[in-house]
């Protein structure tokens, strides 16, 4: 198969695994091209896209910025900040001036749930996720995936753990799905004011002990404690927080294993993980980055295959 | 469908050597040279003339890279069937080196076209050849020609020329097949 089953990149939750095996293989080329010494291939040099961020982002727009500009897309850049937004102009209103100046593809940030479902049936481009509200993140993911993969050689069977706060991440959600579709085993482990309700119905099990979670697996992808999204108090004190799921050398030592340590960023050093983990050989955080952007390549590129001129 | 076979495996392993020696002719020690096979039918003909070199002729170390081109096509969403990408793997420095591309076979000159674009990632090299098996003469969509030929074949555009390896299909052969 050379084509993605779907029309949009909403989540994971619509993709097969052969789309997956598709974006990875396609990854690999364009991880090659961003290792030559002129890291551009001509292939979008008639694409134009633009980058909706109703959000605030710094990793992701950059990496899908980059990605853009690796395959020669010309680009506009939106922020919410500083548009009509603030005028009171409706999302459909905003995405289809944009369009009117002949944008192919939108790459969407929103703070609510369904909103790239929703865009994507009512205006006439290419749709990609870039994270809505604390649903799905799914290019995320899919450089989760991609990263296990390279390190460990495979996802199938390999027992991944999510420590944090699974309750406000759309990283969570999305990796669940992916990691899952591939046939991995996979714990979440946080605060139980942190865990949805519920999230068993995934396929998922839940540890509330770090050192068990961390003795079962061969992989923990911690998650940023996302302060911004709480509203109350969810635990404590940031002190405890680290004491009861933070991730120091002490307890990496006590293993009888040495693990894979995965971090979405932005990192709270100190908080979810010590600068001396975030920074130690088996932490493949800034893998992750790097592949970000092939990842991302991949499914732009793959994308704007479907579209006709 | 009709299929004529246009080179069998003796005239192909003539050819291959008398292109070996036009080579060695221009490019002696291959010491400034690298060859790159052009993705994916070019690699054979590429692995095959190296092969060549080095056990029949002694050019020890001769530079081999593949170079693919799908992300350079300017056919890019203008096919039926998606394009699907080789590996490219160039483990050399091409900056300041003659590179001689090789091809299976040249039809429209767009590949080159688009290989030409892709090396140009890689560095800037002193000049650049091109060796093809066969040349589609008075098919060319652009003003690309040769430096090496194997066998100039005249064919209407509805036929089409299918080189075969023997490492891939069991025997060395060209076919003019006529759909």
């Amino acid at each position: 198969m050379s084509q993605l089953s779907v029309q949009h990149l909403l989540g994971i939750k619509h993709l097969k695994v052969t789309d997956i095996d598709l974006i990875f293989k396609t990854a690999n080329h364009f991880k090659e091209v961003i290792n030559r010494p002129i890291k551009k291939v001509p292939s979008l040099r008639d694409i134009t896209i633009a980058n909706l961020f109703f959000e605030n982002s710094t990793r992701t727009k950059l990496s899908f910025e980059l990605a853009e500009k690796r395959l020669s897309a010309d680009i506009i850049n939106f922020s919410a900040s500083q548009s009509s937004v603030k005028k009171g102009e409706t999302l459909i209103d905003t995405a289809n001036n944009i369009l009117s100046m002949k944008v192919d593809i939108i790459v969407m940030r929103h703070p609510n749930v369904g909103a790239c479902d929703f865009l994507s049936k009512n205006v006439h481009a290419k749709i990609i996720n870039a994270g809505d509200g604390t649903h799905e993140h799914p290019t995320q993911a899919l450089l989760d995936s991609y990263s296990i993969r390279e390190k460990l050689g495979t996802v199938k069977d390999k027992k991944i753990v999510i420590i944090g706060d699974i309750l406000h991440s759309r990283v969570a959600l999305s990796n669940i799905y992916a990691l899952k579709l591939q046939g991995a085993e996979v714990k979440v482990c946080g605060p139980k004011t942190l865990i949805p309700k519920h999230i068993e119905s995934l396929g998922v099990s839940i540890e509330y002990s770090l050192k068990k979670a961390l003795d079962w697996c061969d992989v923990a992808n911690v998650l940023r404690v996302q302060n911004e999204r709480m509203k109350i108090n969810y635990f404590p004190s940031t002190r405890e927080y680290s004491q009861l799921f933070g991730i120091n050398k002490k307890i990496l030592d006590s293993l009888d294993k040495k693990i894979v340590i995965m971090h979405p960023g932005p990192i709270n050093r100190g908080v979810e993980i010590t600068s001396d983990v975030a920074d130690a050989d088996q932490s493949i955080i800034l893998n992750q980055v790097e592949n970000g952007v092939a990842i991302r390549m991949a499914v732009i590129y793959l994308l704007a295959q479907q579209i006709v001129q | 469908m009709s299929k004529k076979t246009l080179l069998n495996s003796k005239e192909i392993h003539i050819i291959l050597h008398r292109l070996a020696c036009q080579l060695i002719e221009n490019h002696n020690s291959f010491e400034k040279t690298v060859v790159i096979g052009i993705q994916p039918r070019g690699v054979h003909l590429a692995k095959r003339l190296v092969s060549i070199l080095q056990n029949d002729y002694n050019i020890s170390k001769v530079k081999l890279g593949q170079l693919d081109i799908t992300f350079y096509r300017d056919d890019f969403r203008r096919r039926e069937a998606p394009l699907e990408a080789s590996k490219t793997t160039i483990d050399f420095i091409i900056e300041g080196k003659n590179v001689v591309f090789i091809d299976d076979v040249l039809y429209s000159g767009r590949s080159i076209r688009a290989a030409l674009t892709a090396i140009q990632s890689f560095g800037r090299p002193e000049n650049i050849e091109l060796l093809v098996l066969i040349d589609r003469r008075f098919s060319r969509h652009l003003p690309i020609q040769p430096d090496y030929t194997g066998r100039q074949v005249d064919v209407i555009n509805k036929e089409k020329v299918t080189v075969h390896w023997k490492e891939n299909d069991k025997k060395d052969a060209v076919y003019i097949i006529n759909n």
